[in-house]
């Protein structure tokens, strides 16, 4: 509580509270790469959509079929994060506090997703769930079609967001006690309220971490979805794919807007999530 | 606060971890109310023992009674026992109020206590631990000994039927400890719940408890008060374990006890002959009088204690040294040869390690 106070103060002050030398030259870094890598290439998109005028991106944002492309992207991505939330901290969880044979193997099978090329990861899902691979035939008996569906966009977004939690959740998981779970036994607590009370709470900012970066990581996603998508306008067809589309037609204006549209969406997105995380660091985060 | 303690009868417990041996047919009673220490090097299985008086370890054989009523099966949930663990596992994302009250807040609705009263419980054992207008602070922001004192809270929060303690002072700086050691007295006074606490330290072990159970290697080498552990140690490994005790290689032979060729005038209580360790506590050893010493050794150190003086003295002829306490009136040169006599010395078989052979081997 202190610390805040005098946070406050310095706030606009810089700082360099290190004995090792050199912050003038690692901040100057940071700027100048921030600036190169990051702020130049997305000014220069506000600069070539702004030719549009908000008239121009509203028009472009209303057409039926970007419309229902960026509602693909955004509302697939945030069903696949949400999966991957919980499906990564189970394997988090397993990986961590459990000895098993093949753990180590395990454990760097979760990073494949990250290293894959992802168009390579998106010809295997497609052949896996084609109504005649291994998965799509039997899905296909019972009546489930995967790819080139959204329920296949769906699936690949899982795929490669699922890294993202488990990675973030893991180093929390591992400062877990065991003893706190015993603690909270003897004071006869059963195991799903020590999961809910006792286990949770502190890993919900490192969750909310991993779900705001395998989202952002899905809404990007090309390579590994447009193979299994189908991409079937107005059905199966994600934002970035209509960029692409809209490129080899050489319609400029309207590849960026749509990227600026995806830019202006992910930024409010990832705010929202930055506030609660903030939120919910000063809740539970007094590890 | 209630004022009634369980008795804990602990019969022929045993168990494995793999190939090693926690714990070896261990049996043990304890009265309703009492303050016990087990005590015993590190894999002494005496933490093992306190789990399994827990609940959080299944012994592989053997029986735990709470007032004649068996519960070795009986889960950690149900048994009702207050545990305070050695880096008391406190739940860091609660206050300190909320760490207290979470063990009624999980209770089944039916056995619940109200919020009000729940919030006056909380209330009441914040002033118990003497951590009154911190409830609102997280553990975090308190340190070692308030954490420790909430952690204690908690544990006393769901009305006990025994108190158990891992290591209780293990991770707190000297001075902090003492305080605590003497409050704990108090608690354990006031609350008259029967208490187990597992520790390292002799010291603490022989101030706090009624009755020290040493461990060694699984098994109990004694129990008893520490006055009987003092001054009628059971084992070798009691001996040189509790307390501060030099050790010079004997033989027995038809009760009489011999080293470097010289009769010892030790009782040796019936002690078969053979090879054999005799021990001394530094302060049954004073300085003879010329031509009346039993052993002879030459001062190597001496050492100012609060009391008198500390000397190192090498006995001739062997690799040994011994220490001695002895007043500062009486203080002999460095290098000086003198005669050393004992008021007190116990003798024990040399085939059964004692404490130093053991912490040599760590």
């Amino acid at each position: 509580m202190i610390n805040l106070s005098v946070d406050r103060q310095n706030a606009w002050r810089f700082r360099a509270p290190s004995v090792i030398p050199g912050f003038g030259i690692t901040f100057g870094y940071t700027l100048l790469y921030l600036s190169l890598i990051v702020l130049f290439p997305l000014a220069t998109l506000l600069w070539r959509s702004s030719e549009l005028g908000f008239g121009g991106l509203y028009a472009v944002a209303s057409e039926p079929r970007v419309a229902a492309a960026l509602r693909t992207t955004f509302s697939l991505s945030f069903a696949a994060a949400f999966i991957d939330l919980i499906f990564g901290l189970i394997v988090a969880w397993v990986l961590t506090r459990y000895e098993f044979p093949g753990r180590r193997l395990f454990d760097a099978f979760v990073d494949l997703p990250f290293a894959l090329p992802t168009a390579v990861a998106g010809i295997s899902l497609a052949a896996l769930y084609a109504p005649n691979g291994w998965f799509g035939a039997y899905l296909a008996e019972i009546g489930v079609k995967v790819a080139f569906t959204r329920l296949g966009i769906l699936v690949a977004l899982i795929f490669i967001g699922l890294p993202f939690v488990v990675r973030t959740v893991q180093p929390i998981i591992a400062e877990l006690e065991i003893e706190l779970e015993e603690a909270s036994a003897t004071l006869g607590a059963w195991r799903l309220q020590t999961i809910l009370f006792v286990l949770l709470p502190p890993l919900v900012p490192a969750l909310l971490t991993g779900f705001a970066l395998a989202f952002a990581r899905a809404i990007g996603e090309y390579g590994s979805v447009i193979f299994i998508a189908g991409n079937i306008a107005y059905i199966s067809e994600i934002a970035p794919l209509l960029i692409v589309v809209k490129l080899e037609q050489y319609d400029f204006a309207g590849a960026t807007a749509i990227a600026s549209i995806m830019l202006a969406i992910s930024f409010i997105a990832l705010l929202v999530i930055n506030l609660i995380q903030a939120w919910s660091r000063k809740r539970f985060g007094h590890v | 606060m209630q004022k009634h303690g369980f008795s804990i009868k602990i019969e022929g417990v045993a168990q494995d971890f793999g190939a090693f041996a926690a714990l070896r047919n261990v049996s043990l009673e304890i009265k309703p109310g009492e303050l016990v220490a087990l005590l015993g090097p590190s894999g002494s299985g005496k933490t093992t023992l306190l789990r399994v008086i827990a609940g959080l370890n299944a012994p592989d054989r053997g029986r735990v009674l709470f007032d004649q009523e068996d519960a070795t099966y009986l889960p950690v949930q149900d048994r009702k026992v207050g545990m305070v663990f050695q880096n008391y596992a406190l739940f860091k994302h609660m206050t300190v109020a909320d760490n207290i009250a979470y063990g009624l807040k999980v209770r089944p609705r039916r056995y619940r206590p109200s919020k009000t009263e729940i919030t006056r419980r909380v209330e009441e054992l914040l002033r118990f631990v003497q951590l009154e207008g911190l409830g609102s602070r997280f553990p975090g922001q308190l340190s070692g000994g308030q954490r420790q004192r909430v952690a204690l809270a908690r544990a006393l929060a769901i009305e006990p039927r025994v108190l158990l303690l891992d290591e209780p002072f293990g991770a707190l700086d000297a001075r902090v400890r003492k305080d605590l050691r003497r409050w704990l007295r108090e608690v354990h006074q006031k609350t008259g719940l029967t208490t187990i606490f597992v520790t390292h330290d002799q010291d603490e072990a022989m101030e706090l408890a009624d009755r020290v159970v040493v461990l060694n290697e699984g098994r109990i080498e004694q129990i008893g008060t520490p006055e009987e552990l003092y001054d009628r140690p059971a084992s070798s490994f009691v001996i040189s374990f509790v307390g501060e005790a030099v050790a010079l290689p004997v033989t027995v032979a038809d009760g009489h006890v011999n080293f470097a060729g010289r009769e010892l005038h030790i009782d040796t209580h019936g002690l078969p002959s053979g090879a054999a360790k005799v021990f001394f506590r530094p302060a049954d050893i004073t300085v003879a009088s010329k031509g009346n010493g039993e052993i002879e050794g030459r001062v190597e150190s001496i050492r100012r204690t609060p009391a008198g003086v500390r000397a190192t003295i090498a006995i001739e002829g062997y690799d040994q040294t011994l220490e001695i306490d002895s007043p500062i009136d009486q203080a002999a040169s460095l290098g000086e040869k003198i005669p050393l006599s004992f008021t007190k010395a116990r003798v024990f078989p040399a085939d059964v390690p004692d404490f130093d052979d053991i912490a040599d081997g760590i």
